[in-house]
């Protein structure tokens, strides 16, 4: 077929059904309060860490659970854990568990990797 | 015809006797009051405060069209104005009980009324917003509700705590609602429309003033909802940025500082705003709250009143010859609390005549 | 020579365990730090000898902790322990007097009846027969009350017990056999000789009468000493290794060992000084409030024993600390928790001694490393400089209530302050550490260090006690560190803060890391009492409860932290307090939703309180809020 040159770039597209949930599965089974986010923003907002640094939960947990996990790997180190994140939530995820999870399953990827 | 049972003719064409005791005298009460007067029952309306007429008094002018509020209390008050209906202010019920066929409603200075069917019509609570410390109600002086920008859009002028007139104005959507830290999972509703509705109207008083909603969704699924979003984009400017409020504070030149997170362009944002609008949600009334406890009436995860049937009980109570109308259930607007309130009354009509025994 | 084979078992699992406890002893001992043997040196040899030997009276025989805690718990455990003691004593003396030699080995005291069934018929020797039957019912009492327990533990006044794995059934078992054995053997004895007290004697004659006594006593004396024999080579692979541990633990804390943040063998010794007693799982807020009975101290330290995997164990935990005070044996359980936290990030030492020394323990699932954070990206900040530094605290920003109050605290008293993270600063590090990542901590820690150092201040002021806790114990600051109750309270000693009486009934509650966690328990009382009427509650100073929303656990849902938040509210304000104050944003925060008394924090009814011109407005009283909440109407 002749190619026209505008199909979407590689790049610019999350491709699903190629992309690894493992990581989104490892937590949602672990902590089932992930699945329940409704991306308000709220953690973000308050985040002790954002005052500093790019560094957006809300945007780590959607891009774990479409598969985007090398965004993550070491944005996800940022957090200190302050919990300020939980306390505001709205939904009542438990974000800190869902940080130290998805810090859990980086690592374990590491571990089997090696 | 007094006595005569004239409504609806399809369940009734005979003599019709019946006492029925609303309590809450809102929209939902009135409504009910005013159709089963006229369908020939005796009827004693209950209010808790020293008039009728509830929620809708301390609104300006109601979504979607601008009407004033005071036309639909004009309709009520006409609507209860017969000689049926005798409305008793100031008094609140604390229980109501089942006895020999009847039922007994007992008011919390000792009176007792005997009814053949009661409606509870007991409406909701604004969601108090001094629960969200973080948004600072209560602490901050330009903080307010929705209820409170009201009264000033009745008063006419929208002003700062220190008198000056606020240029940049923030709403705050879902305050109470949708929040499993204010204890409420459901979504309001109203809040939504009511805030597109505000906003607007702020650019009625302030023609500079720029409005910022901060909304999780915009759901505008009502009659005119969308339209009405769509044209206080295009005709009044107002902004929309979707991110939940996380914290509020006041600084040194005493605006309020907000935190939230522009969620569609991926980034924390912060913003200085002259005053603050909460757009508190929608909770079961405490007077609704201690009935139910008293008289074992079901109550939903949600703690509005259960009905008996999602589709076609709506308006049924697990007590025999209970009814509900309006807020009492769910959040509703203005159309479907008299909506809801005529169903009841069908089910009353019905009730009296041949589900009695 | 006095012999007879049946005594095998009795002297093969006496000996064991001697050797067993020596050579424990010896490795423990080893182990020790430098600093710690000379501790014990000194301990054993010095005043804090007298100390240990009274405690291991008290506790270890007479119970007197869980006497206290729970009368017929206590018993059971006395009963048993200073029972058996005295029986043993008395036993020894017994075999000395009336024995054929002096300085006798142990069996002819233990079975002195069977060596001597002539023994009591006369005078001085009943009288010695019916202390011996008497301490034998004694401990038979305390048998029944414990063969209940295991039935249905609530006759003792107990809501949970702790389950058993199987080795520790056969030494229960057996445990439970020595006694009544002993009671049967020493009664056909009795029975067959004419001889025995009223216990023995009695039931030695009533049996003697349709039975052959004689043939019938010695299988009896035969299962009594294998159950001994059972029992002694099986205690130190159970959960009855406590008894002997407990001993050498007593003396290692009277010398001054403490827990620390490492394990080493004094956490050994702690770990195996658990009796499973289950004292903690009552005391435990995750037990009666969310019905989670499977997290306890007692079984994270049984889960330690055993080589368990217990991450979950070790991080579903408030980590308030209501076990610790109430651990009968004064094992510090949440230390050795925080140490169990950190070994998920390195190693799981307390494993270390046992490595050593049995290595073909199959090897224990080592709980996986978390993701190492970094925090590369804080940037340098300057501070200003001021004699008292304000750190609100992450979780204050979220009550900015607070945060206001301790602003009008601060200006009305004339200090001099600076406000350190006014605009946000940087977490104190607790949480981190909270989560076992200490090393990551350092980090946070380093960077406020360096914030407060440059500041030039003397006092430090902080309104969350987590970060109280950490400021103190693992900053090396060279300031101050007050919690805001505490300067508060110099405030209005020194005279620089005028304050009004209010006539409010205030309920406290006690943050668990500013009053179990710090020891600071009286001066967020005196300010209260200063300005309010503060009530008693059931849940004061060592006893109060946990709000539920501690940064400890990380495992628990939002429903149950409300859960735990809601019965701890309803404790507290059983009195129907004006005020439910706390002095921790975070209880404020997590109260705030779980009760209908309002909740308000210290400064805050501080700062209402404060006398000036223009009162500051304050949460605590909704009346003087402006405009708000004046909604003219709602319906019924």
């Amino acid at each position: 077929m002749e190619k026209f040159g505008f199909s979407i770039l590689k790049e610019r597209h999350i491709d699903y059904d190629a992309n690894d949930k493992s990581i989104a599965e490892y937590i949602s089974e672990r902590e089932p309060s992930f699945r329940i986010c409704i991306e308000c923003g709220c953690c973000t907002a308050t985040c002790t860490t954002g005052n500093f640094t790019s560094f957006s939960l809300r945007e780590l947990q959607i891009l774990i659970k479409r598969g985007e996990n090398d965004k993550v790997r070491d944005n996800i180190k940022k957090c200190m854990l302050c919990g300020k994140c939980t306390l505001v939530c709205p939904r009542g995820v438990n974000t800190r568990n869902v940080v130290t999870l998805a810090r859990e399953a980086f690592e374990n990827e590491i571990e089997n990797a090696v | 015809m007094a006595g005569r049972c004239l409504f609806p003719k399809t369940l009734s064409t005979h003599d019709m006797e019946g006492k029925v005791v609303i309590i809450g005298g809102g929209a939902a009460g009135m409504e009910a009051a005013g159709q089963l007067a006229r369908a020939g029952c005796n009827v004693t309306l209950l209010e808790k405060q020293s008039l009728t007429g509830g929620h809708v008094r301390n609104w300006y002018h109601l979504f979607p069209d601008k009407r004033d509020s005071m036309e639909v209390i004009e309709y009520l008050e006409k609507h209860i104005a017969h000689k049926n209906i005798s409305v008793l202010t100031g008094t609140s019920v604390e229980d109501i009980r089942r006895k020999h066929g009847s039922i007994v409603v007992k008011a919390s200075d000792g009176r007792e009324f005997d009814a053949d069917a009661v409606v509870l019509s007991t409406g909701f609570d604004l969601f108090k917003s001094e629960r969200k410390e973080e948004y600072g109600y209560g602490i901050y002086d330009n903080v307010i509700t929705s209820a409170d920008l009201e009264l000033m859009f009745r008063k006419g002028e929208i002003k700062r705590h220190d008198g000056a007139v606020p240029q940049k104005i923030g709403i705050v959507h879902c305050v109470g609602s949708r929040d499993e830290k204010a204890g409420n999972l459901y979504c309001s509703k109203l809040c939504c429309v009511a805030a597109v509705k505000q906003a607007m109207e702020i650019k009625g008083y302030i023609e500079s003033a720029r409005v910022f909603c901060f909304y999780m969704d915009m759901r505008m699924g009502g009659a005119h909802y969308e339209e009405l979003y769509r044209e206080s984009q295009e005709k009044f400017g107002i902004n929309y940025i979707r991110g939940k409020v996380s914290e509020v504070s006041e600084n040194i030149n005493s605006k309020l500082v907000v935190k939230v997170e522009d969620t569609l362009a991926g980034r924390p944002l912060k913003m200085e705003l002259d005053m603050l609008v909460l757009m508190a949600g929608m909770e079961m009334s405490e007077g609704g709250r201690i009935i139910a406890e008293n008289a074992d009436l079901k109550t939903g995860e949600n703690r509005f009143f259960a009905p008996a049937d999602h589709h076609f009980g709506s308006n049924k109570g697990n007590m025999k010859g209970v009814f509900y109308a309006g807020t009492c259930t769910a959040p509703m607007n203005i159309t479907e609390t008299i909506s809801h309130a005529r169903a009841a009354v069908a089910d009353v009509i019905y009730y009296l005549k041949e589900g009695k025994s | 020579m006095q012999f007879d084979p049946f005594i095998i078992p009795f002297e093969i699992g006496l000996y064991s365990i001697v050797i067993y406890a020596v050579v424990r002893s010896v490795m423990w001992f080893r182990d020790l730090s430098k600093q710690d043997k000379l501790r014990l040196q000194r301990g054993f040899f010095g005043r804090s000898f007298g100390r240990s030997i009274r405690e291991i009276f008290m506790e270890s025989l007479i119970h007197r902790k869980i006497l206290k805690a729970n009368p017929r718990l206590g018993y059971m455990h006395m009963s048993l322990a200073f029972g058996w003691f005295l029986l043993i004593l008395f036993g020894t003396l017994e075999a000395d007097i009336f024995g054929s030699s002096h300085l006798n080995p142990p069996y002819k005291a233990i079975f002195f009846k069977f060596f001597n069934p002539d023994h009591g018929r006369t005078g001085f020797e009943a009288v010695w027969s019916f202390i011996m039957d008497f301490l034998l019912a004694f401990i038979l009492s305390g048998l029944i009350l414990a063969i209940i327990k295991r039935v249905s533990s609530r006759v003792v006044g107990m809501r949970k017990t702790t389950k058993l794995k199987p080795l520790d059934k056969v030494a229960l078992i057996s445990l439970w056999t020595i006694f009544p054995s002993r009671l049967l053997a020493e009664s056909f004895t009795s029975g067959a000789y004419g001889t025995g007290s009223f216990l023995t004697g009695s039931l030695g004659s009533w049996l003697a009468s349709f039975l052959p006594a004689n043939e019938m006593a010695y299988p009896f004396w035969w299962l009594y000493s294998l159950s001994l024999g059972t029992f002694f080579v099986l205690l130190p692979l159970t959960r009855y290794m406590h008894i002997p541990t407990e001993l050498f633990l007593i003396f290692a804390r009277n010398s001054g060992i403490t827990t620390g943040d490492k394990a080493g063998a004094f956490t050994e010794m702690q770990i195996y000084s658990c009796s499973s007693c289950g004292i903690c799982i009552d005391a435990c807020q995750l037990n009666f409030s969310t019905g989670i009975t499977n997290i306890q101290s007692a079984y994270l330290l049984k889960g330690i024993r055993n080589g368990d995997n217990i991450n979950d164990i070790s991080f579903n935990c408030l980590m308030c600390g209501r076990c610790d005070q109430k651990c009968p044996v004064g094992i510090e359980l949440t230390p050795i928790r925080m140490i169990r936290r950190r070994a998920g990030e390195t190693h799981p030492v307390e494993k270390k001694l046992l490595e050593r020394y049995f290595p073909d323990k199959p090897a224990v699932q080592l709980p996986k490393a978390n993701g190492k954070p970094s925090y590369n990206f804080l940037p340098a900040i300057e501070p200003g400089q001021a004699d008292v530094v304000y750190f609100a605290g992450c979780m204050t920003h979220l009550t900015p209530s607070i945060r206001n109050a301790m602003i009008s605290i601060l200006d009305a008293s004339g200090v001099k302050y600076k406000f350190i993270d006014e605009n946000g600063g940087v977490c104190c590090g607790r949480p981190l550490m909270l989560a076992g990542q200490d090393k990551e901590a350092r980090e946070l820690i380093n960077f406020n260090s360096q914030l407060i150092l440059r500041s030039g201040a003397s006092t430090l002021v902080t309104s969350c006690p987590i970060c109280y806790k950490v400021f103190r114990e693992s900053y090396y600051l060279n300031v101050e560190v007050l919690h805001h109750s505490q300067f508060i309270r110099n405030l209005i000693d020194d005279g620089s803060l005028k304050l009004n009486f209010l006539r409010k009934k205030v309920a406290y509650h006690t943050p668990c890391d500013l009053g179990r966690g710090s020891g600071v328990y009286d001066e967020p009382k005196d300010v209260l009492r200063y300005v309010s009427r503060l009530q008693a509650t059931d849940a004061d100073d060592e006893n109060s409860l946990c709000c539920g929303g501690s940064l400890g656990n990380m495992k628990i849902s939002y429903h149950q932290k409300h859960k735990i938040a809601t019965d701890a509210a309803a404790i507290l304000t059983k009195d129907n307090p004006d005020i439910l104050a706390t002095a921790c944003p975070l209880c404020k925060k997590t109260f705030a939703s779980a009760t209908k008394t309002k909740v308000a924090d210290i400064a805050e009814i501080v700062a209402e309180a404060i006398v000036q011109p223009n009162p500051v407005r304050n949460v605590a009283d909704t009346q003087s809020t402006p405009l708000h909440s004046q909604m003219p109407l709602s319906t019924v």
